[in-house]
């Protein structure tokens, strides 16, 4: 009866709407096959997950989830058994069209698990409506729609405003409320280019959103593992809200009855496995209407299991092995069964993290569609002390909701338009009088969240009126208990961190720990799975064990930092386990691996600052801890831990100071005759000017760090230096900002490494595809380098060599060059593990992390032999950009990262292995149509041969006049089409909404971070109306050299064993 | 500004570990024994829990008060247990003194204060809880102006305080069940009339072995199943019938005792809402609320009987059965509230079979 092989669909890079929790979902469904003894093929592109490492699934094609490559893996494959339900909406869907096509059922594929028609059933607003009435369950009021018109007629029956819904989207993309025919046309004109159905609902304003996530086995068993409550009522996207677990303000009758409708749901939808169901439940009444069900894993579900402790994942792919629930372990307290529902004695606070400020010209309110990037969960024994530590866990660098003086210009828009600082705006609404019933009128908000707040205010209140030296045990304690950190406190009575830690200390105020044990201690836990809360008087666990070692994790995934360094930190505590050591993990992001309690020996569930990790090494006394591994949040700690004497692992905190001080760093290049582009740190606008002068625009300006914001940017003259310099608001002795020569037509290298005292022990050298000017994270980074000189690579080698002694590096590091002519500079060192190494490590077959982990605990290892030459493929890493959620977002690529996720793929040479890597996060090759607008004259003339190869394939060219006019002049025939602006048709605009072009290329005229212009209006237009979109002259070449070198059936579908075993 | 120092009361455990927090409902002090229950909502519904009588109840849950109070203590309709706050105290970790719902009506503190009922807030229930989970539920009082002395329910045949003195009847008609007040949960009465039976409520001593009935439903209630001797020796008689008879919780006690089985007494009980129960002989489990420091000790059932549940956690008896079926009795409430409502259909087949062994 069991499968003997099951495939399982990963869900692709990360993009807005579906994150990391999917990296969890899928790998706890692949141990569960591993346990059972089943052969396991994945099929993921994302190369930096865990889930894609060799220890984990049988095979692994780092191949595009789309029907054609999953049928092409399952003929190879020969799998007996299908997993839809690990990844995400992606592998949903795609599973859903395997069905319809008959794919499966050719090729004997049975899905395990939720079976396809209840999948439909979720889906298929219709059939879903149609279903819950059958057992008299209530959903909104809602007419399913195929066209515009329909939608109006539909929306004049349920009256204004009503909530416009997309079928088959994930992260609500494409709904939203609609308040008369205008908005909802337009609405609606966009989601029928990528949906036939859309629904049009009756909308419930202010009512309170729940969430239950239900588990059902073969037998009927069916238990509802957590539930969960918005802190934002109905209108604002669960994953865009504030969620706690569990519900606060339903009462016994209101929490089971909405548990008995979930579980009547599930049972008669005939889900097995995992699910989600979304209730709107009225804030005055006992009514409730059922939203949605998530007949797979989800955001969700990954929170509810961190929450819980209950590995919902691991348990749904046991159930769709054929299981029941009274046969699988608890396997936190290992004396208890799966079948039953957690017992919390603690609140889950979870937030989401946006990175808005990141992105040119989008819209910052927040509403039905999902904009943020990630998220964080805090735990605590009350709803103030979570929720302060939540937003420390942003590190957006504020301390808590109040006291970091945030203030919105409209206190009450903000509350009634939410955008991604409403809920400091209620910290500093009650601070200044307003009402809680007021607040409420214009929010929605429960009173209880708010009262809540409120009383954090009025500790805060009490707090402002006290000084270091006049400050009461009582009054620091009471601080403590609702959640203020030490650097809160601190900034509110004018002290700082360590002041107040001192007195913490002579007070002997400090947190405990406490477990979470998914049975409120009735019965003992055998993992450790532990947060920090200063609402209790004993630690539940002794810390007398020895030989440990602490990793600090990644937190929040925000743009920069994402998947990749989970996929770090867990290969650091697994190479640790085999060293012999104990590891603690202290991570607060529940879409993590590096958060399943048992990935390592101690999981603290908890803020990643200065003050947390010395309250836990002060008790757990470990060997040392490791910073290298979690991105850049570990790596800032690092000197202050240091000086404080926290003994840090590997690579010293003071070389780690000396890279990333910027002078410092030069300084030392200057001594080892290291060139870098010309800077300089400025402080006042004239001198700004001057500086860019003498180096030659354009320049590169960073502005120094600060809470609005400010993002990089490229000056290509007097006029927009001036205009930049503005924005960034003061230039000031303070904030000062540094101003760079940018060097125009670069190529970008960099080089991840590790080394041992100094020497170098392994090394990879990618090279972009991009020319300099794309920030590293969104560029296509080809491995090994294809068209680099050797003397290039040589000298980069070398430089790292020397960076490596004088910086006496023991551990993982990166390097970024810029080379033109053989010539070579330096960008930046980071000291630690970088986005990159899961890539290099899964190219090259060696593992980067291991071997960084090793020398850190101290074994000496030489080097280690990696022949690039000996490679017969390439590896191609391109970036997943999510500028469809991000309404009004330019989407082009600059200094300034702006993709959520990467994925890469291998091929016999660089345009296959480009081609999979760009089919892979959402191309599509064009079949008939292209349109160009091609840039500046050196871009256009650049672009030629791909222009006259794309006729040479005979596609049908369209140009803006500019181009038009170019390629005519140059032989090559071309329609032309109007820009937007100059309304004359036939215009560019129309033809992108219409569907009349496969693909646009639009290479944007200058670096300038925001312009209203034609161009804006036509990438914005190919966004919106799903054409795929190049902005980017090299990758523009490439596509269309790979293009007329494979078609779709021409790519290899190969494992990435196969490709790893060189022939002879 | 003047302040008076926040008041400070004080759990004080019989082995003599001292629990400090701030006192909130009554000023009173008071004892009893110190049991924790692990639900996440329903503290109005425990609190007025029968079972609970002469019990200070934790709360293992943290924020205790969110919703208020909605109360309406004269009639039967309403959502609480018993006309009256059935435990002697409570104790949490942290008391909303702000709570938001539409339909309460008021605070838990002044509820609690109109009852003369005290609580602490403020204490580490975790700890609290640890401590009974290894040393066993113990004796305890709140002390919050004057000492008292400890108080152990046990000794008591707490019947007394919790079951009505003379029979009551509801509705009409038939079929007709007899149910036997051990300390019953007003839910119970609800569940039974909500599927049309006319209902007679009797004293736990009552004897109605010579009412004409149709059915009889032995009730829940608190202390040692073994103390209500007479409730035992009614029930053994009217099993020499054939009238189908029903028991939850401690009604599932007093049918193993009246048959011949034993009960005894658990380390520190069962008080939750997610207690998973298998029945025998299936893969089906239950999710179950339950509220008992009492069990039936299954190995030792008398011939004709064998367990009907089981708890997958711990494998204690949650219920037995007669071979004829038509005596069975659970130890799980059914009637739920607080708590989820899986097996709320016993009552179902409890009543067809009233009706079809007519």
């Amino acid at each position: 009866m069991n499968p003997k092989k099951v495939l399982v669909l990963g869900s692709g890079a990360l993009k807005i709407g579906q994150g990391g929790e999917f990296d969890y979902s899928g790998s706890q469904c692949l141990r569960a096959l591993r346990e059972e003894g089943i052969k396991s093929v994945l099929v993921n592109p994302n190369i930096a997950t865990v889930q894609s490492s060799e220890e984990m699934a049988d095979e692994i094609y780092f191949l595009p989830l789309t029907p054609y490559f999953i049928e092409k893996v399952i003929e190879k494959e020969k799998p007996d058994g299908i997993f839809l339900s690990f990844g995400g909406q992606t592998a949903l869907n795609c599973g859903v069209e395997l069905h319809s096509k008959g794919i499966l059922k050719k090729h004997n594929v049975r899905v395990l698990g939720t079976q396809v028609s209840a999948i439909i059933a979720t889906e298929d607003r219709g059939i879903f409506v149609k279903k819950l009435k059958e057992i008299n369950v209530k959903t909104p009021r809602g007419i399913a729609v195929t066209n515009i018109s329909g939608a109006i007629k539909a929306a004049d029956k349920i009256k204004y405003p009503v909530m416009l819904r997309v079928a088959y989207a994930l992260g609500g993309l494409g709904s939203g409320v609609c308040n008369n025919n205008k908005e909802l046309a337009e609405k609606a004109s966009k989601a029928f280019s990528s949906v036939k159905q859309i629904l049009i609902e009756e909308y419930l304003e202010g009512w309170k959103e729940i969430e239950y996530e239900v588990v059902r086995d073969g037998n009927d068993n069916c238990i509802t593992v957590c539930n969960m409550e918005n802190f934002d009522p109905m209108g604002i996207h669960t994953g865009e809200s504030i969620v706690v677990a569990p519900s606060q303000t339903l009462t016994n009758a209101e929490y089971h009855k909405l548990r008995e409708i979930s579980i009547k749901v599930i049972r008669h939808l005939g889900i097995i496995g995992e699910c989600n169901i979304q209730f709107a439940f009225s804030p005055s009444s006992d009514d409730y209407r059922v939203i949605e069900v998530n007949a797979r894993l989800s955001r969700s579900s990954a929170l509810a299991s961190k929450a819980t402790g209950y590995p919902l994942a691991f348990v749904a792919a046991k159930l769709g092995l054929g299981y029941s629930l009274t046969e699988i372990d608890n396997s936190i307290t290992k004396a208890t069964k799966a079948c039953f529902e957690p017992a919390l004695d603690y609140i889950v606070v979870k937030m989401p993290r946006w990175d808005l400020q990141k992105f040119r010209r989008v819209e910052r309110e927040i509403g039905t569609e999902m904009k943020s990037v990630g998220e964080v969960m805090a735990i605590g024994r009350n709803f103030e002390e979570a929720v302060q530590k939540a937003i420390r866990m942003l590190g957006t660098g504020l301390n808590g909701i109040i006291g970091d003086n945030i203030s919105s210009k409209d206190i009450e828009k903000e509350l009634r338009k939410p955008t991604d600082e409403r809920v400091f705006a209620i910290a500093s609404a009650i601070d200044k009088g307003i009402s809680i019933e007021k607040i409420h009128s214009f929010s929605k908000i429960d009173k209880w969240f708010l009262h809540r707040i409120g009383n954090i205010v009025s500790v805060y209140r009490k707090l402002r009126k006290a000084s270091i030296r006049r400050l009461s045990k009582e009054l620091l304690s009471e601080c403590k208990r609702n959640g203020f950190s030490d650097a809160q406190i601190a900034a509110i009575i004018s002290s700082d961190e360590h002041e107040v830690r001192k007195l913490r200390e002579k007070y002997s105020i400090f947190p405990s720990v406490k477990q979470i044990d998914t049975l409120a201690a009735e019965y003992p836990a055998r993992t450790n799975y532990l947060y920090l809360t200063y609402n209790g008087t004993e630690d539940d666990i002794s810390f007398a064990d020895k030989k440990k070692v602490m990793v600090l994790g990644s937190g929040a995934y925000r743009i920069g930092s994402s998947v990749e360094f989970d996929w770090c930190c867990v290969n650091s505590a697994i190479a640790l386990r085999k060293l012999g050591f104990r590891t603690i993990m202290l991570n607060y992001n529940p879409e993590t691996v590096s958060t399943d309690y048992d990935m390592c020996d101690k999981l603290y569930f908890d803020d990643i600052s200065f003050e947390t990790v010395i309250d836990i090494y002060r008790k757990e006394k470990p060997d040392g801890v490791i910073v290298s591994m979690g991105g850049q949040i570990p790596n800032n700690l690092a000197l202050k831990l240091h000086r404080s004497g926290i003994k840090i692992l590997g690579t010293s905190p003071v070389s780690i100071d000396k890279a990333e001080d910027r002078h410092k760093f030069s300084k030392l290049l200057d001594s080892l005759e290291i060139d870098q582009p010309e800077w300089k740190e400025l402080t006042t606008v004239r001198n700004a000017k001057k500086f860019a002068e003498k180096v030659k625009y354009p320049v590169l300006i960073r502005p120094s760090y600060v809470l609005s914001g400010a993002a990089m940017s490229v000056a290509l003259n007097e006029k927009s230096l001036e205009e930049y310099l503005d924005k960034a608001s003061s230039v000031s002795k303070e904030h000062p900002v540094v101003v760079s020569s940018f060097i125009t037509g670069a190529k970008e290298i960099e080089i991840d490494a590790v080394a041992n005292k100094g020497n170098l022990v392994c090394w990879a050298i990618s090279e972009h595809i991009e020319n300099a000017g794309v920030h590293s994270g969104d560029a296509t980074i080809m491995l090994p380098p294809q068209r680099l000189y050797f003397e290039t690579t040589r000298r980069v080698k070398k430089i790292a060599g020397q960076l490596a002694k004088a910086l006496e590096i023991t551990g993982p590091f990166n390097i970024q060059f810029l080379a033109k002519d053989n010539h070579v500079k330096i960008i930046e060192l980071n000291l630690r593990a970088s986005r990159s190494f899961p890539f290099v490590s899964k190219v090259f077959g060696t593992n980067f992390i291991d071997v960084a982990t090793k020398v850190i605990m101290g074994q000496d290892i030489k080097k280690i032999g990696i022949s690039v030459s000996d490679l017969e493929y390439v590896g191609v890493k391109a970036p997943q950009f999510s500028f469809s959620r991000l309404k009004g977002s330019d989407p082009t690529l600059s200094v300034e990262m702006a993709s959520t996720g990467e994925v890469a793929c291998f091929g016999d040479d660089l345009e296959e292995a480009f081609l999979k890597a760009f089919l892979s996060v959402g191309y599509v090759i064009p079949k008939k149509t292209v349109f160009l607008s091609t840039g500046p004259a050196e871009s256009k003339a650049e672009l030629l041969e791909s222009c006259r190869l794309l006729r040479k394939m005979n596609f049908s060219l369209f140009a803006t006049k500019g181009t038009h006019d170019y390629l005519r002049q140059m032989g090559v025939p071309s329609t032309v089409l109007y820009w937007p602006l100059d309304g004359k048709k036939p215009n560019a605009v129309d033809y992108i909404k219409g569907g009349k072009v496969d693909m646009v290329i639009n290479i944007p005229k200058s670096y300038q971070r925001q312009e209203l212009s034609n161009g804006y209006i036509i990438r914005r237009a190919a966004v919106d109306y799903n054409v795929p979109l190049i902005t980017n002259t090299q990758v523009a070449k490439l596509f269309v050299s790979a293009i007329s070198m494979y078609r779709q059936d021409g790519l290899k579908i190969k494992s990435w064993k196969e490709y790893k075993e060189v022939p002879g | 500004m003047l302040r008076k120092k926040p008041a400070v009361g004080s759990l004080i455990l019989k082995d003599g570990t001292v629990f400090k927090g701030t006192p909130f409902g009554s000023q009173n002090s008071t004892a009893g024994e110190v049991v924790f229950n692990t639900g996440m909502v329903g503290y109005p519904e425990s609190m007025t829990d029968p079972s609970y009588n002469g019990q200070i109840l934790v709360f293992t849950y943290p924020l205790i008060g969110n919703y208020g109070v909605r109360q309406n203590p004269d009639s039967i309709a309403d959502s609480l247990e018993s006309s009256r706050i059935q435990v002697k105290g409570i104790i949490v970790s942290d008391y909303s003194a702000n709570y938001s719902h539409w339909s309460a009506i008021k605070s838990l503190d002044e509820w609690m204060k109109e009852e003369g009922i005290p609580g602490i807030y403020g204490i580490d229930t975790r700890q609290l809880t640890k401590r009974l989970r290894e040393k066993g539920v113990m004796l305890g009082k709140i002390i919050n102006r004057q000492d008292t002395g400890f108080y152990d329910p046990n000794k008591e045949i707490l019947q007394e305080y919790v079951s009505v003195k003379s029979p009551v009847t509801y509705g009409s008609g038939k079929p007709h069940i007899v149910l036997v007040d051990c300390g019953v949960k007003n839910s119970i009465i609800r569940s039974l009339l909500r599927r049309k039976v006319r209902l007679t409520q009797v004293p736990y001593d009552y004897d109605f072995t010579r009412m004409k009935y149709d059915g009889l439903f032995i009730s829940n209630g608190p202390g040692d199943p073994k103390s209500v001797t007479q409730a035992i020796e009614n029930v053994r008689i009217a099993m020499d019938s054939e009238k189908p008879v029903f028991g939850i919780c401690m009604g599932n006690q007093i049918m193993a005792l009246a048959a011949g089985g034993a009960t005894y007494k658990l380390k520190f009980g069962h008080r939750s809402q997610n207690q998973p129960c298998i029945e025998q002989g299936t893969k089906r489990c239950y999710i179950t609320s339950q509220n008992h420091g009492y069990a039936v000790n299954d190995k030792k059932l008398p011939s004709g009987w064998k367990p009907w549940f089981r708890n997958a956690n711990d494998g204690t008896n949650e219920g037995i059965i007669h071979k004829t079926g038509l005596f069975r009795a659970i130890q799980f409430h059914a009637e739920h509230n607080p708590g989820p409502r899986d097996t709320e259909f016993m009552f179902d087949n409890f009543i067809r079979m009233v009706r079809e062994g007519r």
